[in-house]
C-alpha cells in the first residue's frame, strides 16, 4: 500500500468499506451544528457582556474594549482547561468552543500543560504551539496575501 | 506444534499459574472493578508524568503476579512484554526492574495475546519456566502520543474508543494448578484500507475475523466447543461488523458466547465518555486476566478463546495518509479443575 499507484482500493476493500459503513453510527451532523451554534453564540454573547462592562466602567471606546475582552475570555478558557473541564464541554459543543478565541487559548494551554513533563525548553516552549502554530502561520500568510492584493488594487487606482 | 497454517497446539499445556491486573480511576467506576487486583484513584499514580505512571502500573502488576504465584523475582526465567508508547519504554523499564531475560514485543493492542502465545511456546517446548507475559496501556499517555493533548477540546465521533488505563500480567509455568493454554493462532496483518484513526473497531474487525476463521479451520474445530469467544477491543462498532462478517463467512457463533473486552470493561453510565468502547493493550489484558480467568476459576467457563486485536498504525503513518494495517492473535485457554 506504500506504493502511491497502488493506493486505489481493491474490490475486496471497497466491498468491506460499504459493508462497514452500513454498520457504523453516523456523526450527528445536524445536532452538532445546532449545539455548536448555541455554544459558540453563548460565548460571543458572554464576550459582549464583558465588552460592555469595560465600556461602561472604564475609559474604553468600542474599538479599544476588544483587547481586554479577549484577554478575559482567554484567561477563563485557560482556567477551564487547567481544571480539566474544557475538553468535556468541547465534546458536547464541538466547533462552538473550538472556533472562538477560547478554542485557540485551549489548544495552547493544553499543549503547554501536556508537555510540561519534557521540561520548559523542549516541552512547554517547544510544543505549546504544536496545534496553534499552523493557525498562526496560515493566518499571517493569508493576511499577507490579502494585503498584497489590496495594495496592488490601490496602486492601480482602485478605491 | 504447528497445526494447519498458523496455529500452535501445545501438547504440554502450559498453565497460567497466576495473573495480576491493575486499573485506573475510570476502570474503577466500571462493572469489572471487582476483578482488578489494584485500582488507582489517581491517574498519575503519584508520579510526575503519565508515562511514568504507566511504567509503575506494569511494575506493580508484575510484582503482584509473582507474589500470587508464590515465586521470587529471581525465579522468573523470561519476561515478554509490550505496550503502546514509542520504543515500548514502559516494558523496557519494567524489565529493568524485574531483571529477567526480556523480549520486547509490539503488536499494539494485540500484545496481550501475542505475549501469551509466545510465552506458551517457550514453556511448552521446555525452553523456560515461569515466563511472565504482560502488557500495559494508559489513557492519557496514549492520547498524548496518538491524538491530541489530554485537555484539548476536540470533539470525538461516535466511532471513537477510550484507551484503557490498566496493566495485565500472566505467569506461565509447566505445572501446577490453573487454567491451561491449549492453542494459539498467530494472525496475519489485514488492511482493508480504513484510514480513520477514530474508527479502530471498523479497521480491526476484518483482522479478528481472519484470525478466528483461521483458528477453527486449522484446528478443524467448531465455535460450539467454546463457552466464550472474546475479541480484544473492537468496541460497539467493530464488534457488530465482526459478528456480521463471521456470519457472512458461514461461521456462526452463538450470540451469548461471543463478546468483546472493550464492551465488558465499561458500563452504560460511562458511555458518553467511552463512546464506542474500550481499547488499548490494557483492555484485553485486564479483562482476560481478571474478569474472564476469574469466571473460569469459579467454574462458569471451561474453555475460552481470547482474540486480541491490534491496529498497527502510528501518528506519522496516519498523517502520511496511510491506511491502518491490523492484526489479531487468538489464544485458547481451558480450565478443567
Amino acid at each position: 500500500m506504500s506504493n502511491k499507484k497502488k493506493k486505489k482500493l481493491t474490490p475486496v476493500q471497497q466491498e468491506y468499506h460499504s459493508f462497514a459503513k452500513a454498520r457504523e453510527p453516523r456523526r450527528p451532523v445536524l445536532l452538532n451544528c445546532i449545539l455548536a451554534f448555541l455554544a459558540g453564540g453563548t460565548i460571543c454573547l458572554f464576550g459582549q457582556f464583558i465588552s460592555d462592562f469595560f465600556l461602561w466602567n472604564f475609559d474604553f471606546t468600542e474599538k479599544t474594549a476588544g483587547n481586554p475582552t479577549i484577554a478575559v475570555l482567554i484567561i477563563i478558557s485557560v482556567i477551564l482547561t487547567a481544571l480539566g473541564v474544557y475538553d468535556h464541554i468541547a465534546q458536547w459543543a464541538g466547533a462552538g468552543t473550538a472556533v472562538p478565541v477560547t478554542g485557540f487559548a485551549n489548544s495552547i494551554a493544553s499543549a503547554a500543560m501536556e508537555h510540561r513533563t519534557e521540561g520548559f525548553v523542549l516541552g512547554v516552549g517547544g510544543k505549546m504551539f504544536k496545534l496553534a502554530g499552523s493557525v498562526i502561520v496560515f493566518g499571517v500568510f493569508s493576511a499577507f496575501v490579502v494585503a498584497l492584493i489590496r495594495t496592488v488594487i490601490t496602486m492601480l487606482g482602485g478605491a | 506444534m504447528l497445526q494447519g497454517h498458523q496455529t500452535w497446539v501445545f501438547p504440554n499445556r502450559p498453565a497460567i499459574i497466576s495473573t495480576a491486573t491493575v486499573g485506573g480511576p475510570f476502570e474503577a467506576r466500571g462493572p469489572l472493578a471487582e476483578d482488578f487486583d489494584i485500582l488507582h484513584g489517581d491517574l498519575w499514580l503519584g508520579q510526575d508524568s503519565y508515562e511514568k505512571a504507566e511504567k509503575k502500573m506494569l511494575e506493580e502488576a508484575c510484582e503482584i503476579a509473582i507474589k500470587k504465584a508464590g515465586l521470587k523475582k529471581q525465579d522468573v526465567q523470561f519476561f515478554l512484554c509490550g505496550d503502546l508508547l514509542n520504543q515500548i519504554i514502559s516494558s523496557g523499564f519494567a524489565a529493568r526492574a524485574l531483571g529477567a531475560p526480556y523480549l520486547g514485543l509490539y503488536g499494539a493492542c494485540s500484545t496481550a495475546m501475542e505475549s501469551l502465545a509466545l510465552g506458551s511456546l517457550i514453556v511448552d517446548s521446555r525452553s523456560g519456566n515461569n515466563v511472565v507475559c504482560g502488557t500495559v496501556s494508559h489513557n492519557a499517555a496514549a492520547e498524548k502520543q496518538y491524538r491530541y493533548p489530554t485537555e484539548y477540546g476536540a470533539q470525538k465521533p461516535p466511532t471513537a474508543q477510550w484507551t484503557v488505563t490498566g496493566a495485565g500480567v500472566a505467569i506461565l509455568g509447566s505445572g501446577g494448578e490453573g487454567p491451561r493454554v491449549v492453542a494459539a493462532t498467530i494472525g496475519r496483518v489485514v488492511d482493508m484500507g480504513i484510514t480513520d484513526p477514530f474508527n479502530m473497531g471498523g479497521a480491526m474487525a476484518p483482522a479478528a475475523v481472519d484470525t478466528i476463521t483461521a483458528h477453527f479451520r486449522d484446528l478443524r474445530a467448531s465455535p460450539r466447543e467454546y463457552d466464550l469467544i472474546a475479541t480484544g477491543d473492537l468496541g460497539r462498532v467493530g464488534f457488530r461488523i465482526a459478528a456480521d462478517l463471521l456470519k457472512k463467512h458461514g461461521l456462526e457463533i452463538p450470540e451469548d458466547k461471543f463478546t468483546d473486552c472493550g464492551l465488558l470493561i465499561y458500563g452504560e453510565n460511562q458511555q458518553h465518555e467511552v463512546l464506542a468502547g474500550g481499547s488499548g493493550c490494557g483492555c484485553s489484558a485486564t479483562v482476560a486476566y481478571g474478569h474472564i480467568l476469574n469466571r473460569m476459576k469459579k467454574g462458569e467457563l471451561k474453555k475460552v478463546l481470547i482474540v486480541a486485536t491490534g491496529a498497527l498504525l502510528s501518528p506519522l503513518s496516519y498523517q502520511q495518509k496511510e491506511s491502518i494495517p491490523c492484526i489479531a492473535h487468538a489464544v485458547s485457554i481451558e480450565h478443567r479443575p
